[in-house]
Order: structure tokens, then C-alpha cells, then sequence
């Protein structure tokens, strides 16, 4: 008989454990009146919620009223039954990073990026490879054994992935901000598409970043990894120095670096 | 106004640098036209429709006469040449003109060549009249309404991608008391060679500009102003390809703002600078006659710059934009020069940076409604802290006595912000502005304090700057990467086909009118 792991039942803490308390903040589209504020309550019992509380109700306009709610929820999840990939690195330093891939990579590691598509916002991929790099975490055009190359926004997919391929690349940054309408999801299925057809899928590490992705997300789009709002450019230098060895079969899994395909 | 920190002396000789460094740009412009200037005057002339695929008339003629190497005459003269054809509507002239072979353009005989211009030259009197009437009916109501509060004026951005959407959120807006409505533009628009056409419900990150949309937003803001007896002011987006025929489309549908800057294309969009020194002077010439305020983008520098090692360009940058905006005609008050709140917050001393800034900026331009832009490289996802970092940047909007100031989102970095966010910063920033209106008059900056040190260093770096610009030339500087870190040629970037030289007959009784007028 298997044995069954242990489950950890958790629930929102408030200001006690397992009170499920939550706070909501919406705008209904009516006028600021009691029957407003009857509304907002109705339509969080709705939600399955308890005690609800509507705490702040004030207008917002005319006709639109924001509310403030609190109230609790039975809700609970089995944490220890949650599995989800993450990219967990064990960082080394800007210098310790640096002689690393001199001794173990022999050469510079080359890095190409880009914000693809329509996107013009160039701060997540500036944040990364600029030299300047991001909340004094300096980006990879800053390290020496890195050979980093910013083509900047509104870069179609296809250019990215011939300018990479020309220069043999050993990863391709691609950043995407703009998410309305999910349009950064399909840009980005746009790109594993076109790197499919390159051929350099499954071989070059596709690295896909922005305010809405995740490594999870990531994945399930074709990409090698996902990095999120709050990434520092070292998160993603040693990312990309492990999971090249690793494609060359000189670093198993978990050993400086547990991977992301944990 | 905050601090003397620098002598008077020197900031005249940087403004005095800063124009020495635009003239050489100002005499290629009056030798050379493009195809949106020339696009723009055949708008003047009423041809704002589409034609087949939604193509609009002024691009196909333009396109026709540029492809017949014939454009160096100027469009207007082309239009004169289709209306003696018997052409009895834009759209008329447009077939008239583009069914002619390159052969039959040869020119006429003086004297008709004269009497076409004569008559030309009376159309454009006349559009030019009718813009100036619709302008002061603009004016007329701003005075009816009781004329703009004391600034700051709190500006707010809609981008919904959706036309009417951003018409309730707008109004939405306007009752939680905002002065400025901002319509984003949707992502890529810039680099459109063409301005599309009509009402349009779908965009990306925002809402196509054109003058439909224009129209509907203005004519809903007017019937807001008069609910709330306060009036609002519309603001949209004269960049890019077609920078100059936005700025005409705006002015026609009564817009009180543009964001409008000299080097803004060449350094974000990679648009090529030849092209965009064009394009902004007839876009500028448009917004001086049409007594629209300009919003310069220098706030961008320090987005993809660092905020801190990068300020000196802020205000170089401000000195050569405004040195472009007077030489177009542009007054003090129409010149919202930008800048920002962005000094990376987990630095020491920043609200004393950031206001050293804010105060070097309006000891630099003490005429001009300067454009106070909110954090937002360094927000992150914390919406509570978001809050309260904006409202610092409130603080100092209020302290240093901006002209305009764009409220920050405490859902910035995350979505295009919800009515509710608007509505939680527009009521930080009443309360901020109640309570520290004055705080100027009471606490004098000491100067020998850490404010006036770093105004006087970065007011230093900027100095230097401009005299390497003025040395060098602002094409070398901008190839250096001095301006947002990016490195821009003469010869790169986009729409450097559609530049032209004048021929020694070009003609556009528009720009004759607007270059006149100032």
C-alpha cells in the first residue's frame, strides 16, 4: 500500500490562523446608494463568501461606486498535494558567475533579446541586458563572459531568431509587456512557431519574460523558461549558464542548479 | 519659485547653447519637406477622407506624385493643377491626378502657373480662417466655464482600445476631477505611415488616433464640462510617421494638448531624424497657431536611462525642445517640457532628489506648465506601496508647482488602469494639493544643503552636455547615445524615403500661413 503524503490544509490568514479572512476592492456600475451597497453584499454571498463586511462604499463617479469588502472564505487547498515547476538557481555572484564560464563554458555565452511583435515597451528587456541592469543588479552586457545583444522593440519574431542564428546564440530572450486581449500569448506561440521552423527549438534556450509570465506559463507555450515581474538580470545570467550545461551534458540536473524542468 | 541655486547668467548661456545647437537642423528643415508635411496640407485642403481599402486620399496622392519624382513642387501645387482639371471634391482630384501619366505633369505657362497659386493660396486662407474660428469656439468655452484651475492640472490616462469605453471611463474621470484626459494610443501606432480612418472600437494597449475619435471624445468632454461647470481638457498623441497630420486632425477637432517632442521618434521609435526634425517643426507650427500645449517626452530618458546618472540629459534635452518650440513659434505657455519621478526608491535621499530635480526644472523654465510624469520603471506589483510612492510624487508636483501632472496607477506594470484607479489616485491628489498648496512659500531650500548641491551638478553635466551638442552637432550627440542611452545615424531608422528637397518652386501656402502668422 502507497504511503499517503501528509496533507497541509491551508486557508487565508487575517489576523488569526485559518480565519479565512479576504479583501476585495470593486467598482459596481450603479450610483453610490444603500441599494448599492445591498448589491455588493448580495453579489459576494454569490461569490460563496462569509461575514461579509462592506466596509468602504464611496462614489467613484456619477454613476459607478467603489467598494471595500472583507469577509471570510471556507475555502481551503492541501498545500503538499501542489506541484509546480520553478526555476530554482543556487546564484553565484557577478565575478563568481563570470569565472565560472570561463572555466567550465571556455568561451563568451552569447545572449540575444528582443521586446517581439507589436510590443513597444522596452523596460523588461533593458532591465535585463542593459548595461545598467535593474535595482543595482547589473545587466548582462555588464559581464565580460557574456556576449549580450538588445535589439530593443517591435522586433518581428523572424529577425530575433535570424540575427540569433547568425551569431550561433545560445539563448533568445523574448520580452513581452503589452497583455491585452492575451496578445502577448500569442506573440509568443507566434515565436515557438517560428523557431520550430528555424529549427533551433529544442536547441537554443528560449527564454520568454514580462509582467504576466511565469515559468509555468512559459513552458506550456514551448519556451525553456519563464521569468516574472521582479527578475534580476543575475536570476537570469545563471539560468542560462546552467541550463547550457546541462544541454551539453556537462552538468546534471540539481547540481549547481535545480532546473527548470523539476 | 524653488531655490536661485544657479545664476541667471548661466542659464541663459545654456539656452543660448541649446539654440546654437538647433539652427543647423532649422536650415535643413527650410530646405526639405516629407511626404506626412506634404499629406498634411492636403488634409488643410478637406481631403480627410478613404479610399478603396480604407487607403486615405492624402496618402494615395502623395504616394502618386512622390513615385513621379514630381513632389519637390509641393502638394498644394498639385492640388491647384487637379482642381483646373475640373476636379469638384477631394476625392475627385485625387482620380483626376493619379489616372494622369508622369508626362502630362509638365508645367504651365506663367501666368496660368501664377493665377493657380493666387488660388490656392485663397483655399488655404480660407481652412486656415475656418481652424482659427473653430479654435477661439474652443477658447470660448474654456473662458465661459471660469478658464483652467490652478495648476497642477491632474492628468489622467484612457486606454481601452474601444472609442465609447474610453468615452465613460473619460467622463468617469472628469467627475472624480480630472483636468487632462490622455487617450493612449494603440501600441504601434508610431510607426504607421498614415493616419487610419474613422471611429475604431479595437486597438492594443489603447485607441487608434484619428479624428473621428477625436471628435467623439471632444464633443463628450465639452458635455461634461458643461455638466460640471469645469473645463476638461483633451490631449492625444502627435508622434511618429504621421506626427504632422495628427497635429492638423487635432487642432481641427478643438484638442488643447499633444504629446509632441523633437527627438522622441528618433531615440523610442527608431524613426529616422531627418524625417522627424521635419515632421515636429510642421506639427509645431500647427500647435502654435492652434494654442495647443505641447508635452515634450524627456521623462523617457530616464525609463531607459538611469534616473539618477542620467538627469543632466532631462534638462539639456528641455533647453533643445524648447529651443525647437520657439523657433516654430511656440510660446512659454504652450511648452510642457517633461520629466519625472523615477529615481530607482530603494536609493537613499530620493524625495530629495526628486524634488532637487523637479525644482532645477522650474528654475529652468519658470514660464512653462511643465509635465510632471509619476513613477513607473520601479513599480512592481505591491498596489499599496505603488500608492504611496505616487503620492510622494503628488507631493512634489505640488511643492515644486508643476503645470501638468499625470497621476500614477497603483496598478502600473500590472494592466491598463480601472476606473477605480483612477479614481483612488485622482483622490490622493485633491488631498495632496489641498494640504501642501503654499509649502513652498514656507520652507526655503537652503543652498548649501544636499537639494541645491545636486541641482547645481546636474545643472553642471547638462551645461556640458549642451556645449558637446553645440561642438559637435545634436546628429553626433544623439549618435554617442547621449539622449535615453540610444545611439541613433542621419541615415538610419524609418521613413527616411518619404524626406525630400524643396524645389526652388515649392509650394504650401500653409506652412506660408502658419510661418506668417508667428
Amino acid at each position: 500500500m502507497a504511503v499517503r503524503e501528509a496533507r497541509q490544509i491551508i486557508r487565508p490568514y487575517g489576523d488569526r490562523r485559518d480565519d479565512g479572512v479576504i479583501q476585495l476592492s470593486f467598482t459596481l456600475p450603479v450610483p453610490c446608494t444603500e441599494r448599492a451597497k445591498e448589491a455588493a453584499l448580495q453579489l459576494c454571498q454569490q461569490m460563496g463568501l462569509k461575514d461579509v463586511k462592506v466596509h468602504g462604499m464611496e462614489k467613484a463617479a456619477d454613476s459607478y461606486t467603489l467598494f471595500i469588502v472583507y469577509a471570510r472564505t471556507e475555502a481551503t487547498v492541501d498545500y503538499a498535494a501542489i506541484k509546480i515547476p520553478e526555476v530554482v538557481v543556487h546564484k553565484m555572484g557577478f565575478d563568481e558567475l563570470n569565472a565560472f564560464i570561463e572555466k567550465s563554458v571556455g568561451r563568451r555565452v552569447v545572449v540575444f533579446g528582443a521586446c517581439t511583435g507589436t510590443d513597444t515597451h522596452t523596460v523588461g528587456i533593458d532591465a535585463i541586458l542593459n548595461m545598467k541592469g535593474f535595482a543595482g543588479d547589473y545587466g548582462l552586457e555588464r559581464y565580460p563572459w557574456f556576449e549580450a545583444f538588445n535589439l530593443g522593440s517591435q522586433v518581428p519574431n523572424e529577425d530575433l531568431i535570424a540575427r540569433a542564428m547568425a551569431k550561433n546564440a545560445d539563448a533568445i530572450l523574448v520580452s513581452q509587456v503589452v497583455t491585452q486581449r492575451d496578445v502577448h500569448k500569442d506573440n509568443s506561440r507566434a515565436f515557438i512557431d517560428a523557431a520550430k521552423k528555424a529549427g533551433i527549438h529544442g536547441k537554443t534556450l528560449l527564454l520568454l519574460g514580462g509582467p504576466r509570465v511565469d515559468h509555468k506559463l512559459a513552458c506550456e507555450l514551448g519556451f525553456d523558461a519563464g521569468f516574472g515581474p521582479g527578475t534580476k538580470p543575475s536570476g537570469v545570467a545563471n539560468f542560462i549558464v546552467h541550463a547550457l550545461l546541462q544541454r551539453q551534458g556537462k552538468e546534471k540536473l540539481g547540481q549547481l542548479f535545480e532546473g527548470a524542468h523539476a | 519659485m524653488p531655490g536661485p541655486f544657479i545664476q541667471d547668467e548661466q542659464i541663459d548661456s545654456a539656452r543660448a547653447a541649446a539654440h546654437e545647437v538647433t539652427q543647423p537642423v532649422i536650415d535643413f528643415i527650410h530646405r526639405h519637406s516629407s511626404v506626412s508635411v506634404e499629406r498634411t496640407v492636403l488634409r488643410m485642403f478637406g481631403m480627410d477622407g478613404a479610399g478603396q481599402l480604407g487607403i486615405p486620399l492624402a496618402n494615395l496622392m502623395v504616394d502618386k506624385l512622390h513615385a513621379a519624382k514630381v513632389l519637390h513642387k509641393g502638394a498644394a501645387y498639385w492640388y491647384g493643377r487637379a482642381l483646373q482639371l475640373g476636379a469638384r471634391s477631394p476625392l475627385d482630384a485625387v482620380e483626376r491626378l493619379t489616372a494622369l501619366p508622369a508626362d502630362k505633369l509638365a508645367p504651365l505657362s506663367p501666368e496660368r502657373e501664377g493665377n493657380l497659386r493666387e488660388a490656392v493660396r485663397q483655399e488655404a486662407r480660407a481652412a486656415m480662417g475656418e481652424l482659427h474660428s473653430r479654435v477661439e469656439a474652443r477658447s470660448a468655452l474654456r473662458a465661459e466655464l471660469g478658464g483652467m484651475p490652478p495648476a497642477p492640472h491632474k492628468y489622467v490616462i484612457v486606454a481601452t482600445g474601444n472609442i465609447y469605453d474610453d468615452v465613460d471611463q473619460a467622463r468617469a474621470a472628469a467627475q472624480a476631477g480630472a483636468d487632462v484626459i490622455a487617450v493612449i494610443r494603440s501600441t504601434a501606432q508610431s510607426l504607421l505611415d498614415y493616419v487610419p480612418h474613422g471611429a475604431t472600437t479595437e486597438g492594443y494597449g489603447g485607441t487608434y488616433a484619428t479624428q473621428e475619435n477625436f471628435r467623439i471624445m471632444r464633443e463628450a468632454l465639452d458635455d461634461e464640462s458643461k455638466k460640471l461647470k469645469r473645463y476638461v481638457q483633451l490631449t492625444n498623441y502627435s508622434s511618429g510617421l504621421a506626427m504632422a497630420e495628427i497635429a492638423w486632425a487635432a487642432a481641427y477637432e478643438r484638442l488643447d494638448m499633444l504629446l509632441n517632442d523633437a527627438m522622441y521618434g528618433i531615440l523610442f521609435r527608431d524613426i529616422n531624424m531627418k524625417r522627424t526634425f521635419l515632421d515636429q517643426y510642421v506639427s509645431r507650427r500647427i500647435c502654435a497657431y492652434a494654442g495647443i500645449i505641447i508635452n515634450t517626452g524627456e521623462d523617457n530618458y530616464i525609463t531607459t536611462a538611469d534616473a539618477y546618472e542620467a538627469a543632466h540629459t532631462v534638462i539639456a534635452s528641455q533647453f533643445i525642445n524648447e529651443s525647437f518650440a520657439h523657433r516654430a513659434g511656440l510660446k512659454d505657455w504652450q511648452l510642457g517640457l517633461g520629466h519625472s519621478f523615477e529615481i530607482d526608491p530603494h536609493r537613499p535621499d530620493t524625495l530629495l532628489l526628486e524634488l532637487s530635480q523637479a525644482m532645477l526644472v522650474r528654475r529652468c523654465f519658470p514660464d512653462a506648465p511643465c509635465k510632471y510624469m509619476p513613477p513607473t520603471k520601479h513599480k512592481e506589483t505591491d498596489i499599496f506601496f505603488s500608492h504611496a510612492y505616487d503620492v510622494m510624487a503628488d507631493l512634489v508636483a505640488i511643492w515644486t508647482r508643476q503645470g501638468i501632472q499625470l497621476l500614477g496607477m497603483m496598478t502600473e506594470a500590472m494592466h491598463t488602469p480601472l476606473l477605480a484607479d483612477r479614481y483612488v489616485a485622482l483622490k490622493a491628489a485633491n488631498y495632496l494639493y489641498k494640504a501642501a498648496r503654499g509649502i513652498d512659500e514656507e520652507f526655503v531650500v537652503r543652498e548649501d544643503g544636499k537639494i541645491a548641491h545636486r541641482a547645481r551638478e546636474v545643472f553642471g553635466r547638462a551645461t556640458e552636455l549642451l556645449e558637446e551638442c553645440r561642438k559637435d552637432g545634436l546628429v553626433a550627440a544623439i549618435g554617442r547615445g547621449r539622449f535615453g542611452d540610444v545611439k541613433r545615424t542621419e541615415t538610419g531608422g524609418k521613413g527616411l524615403d518619404g524626406v525630400f528637397e524643396r524645389g526652388v518652386d515649392y509650394f504650401n501656402p500653409m506652412l506660408e500661413i502658419l510661418e506668417e502668422k508667428a
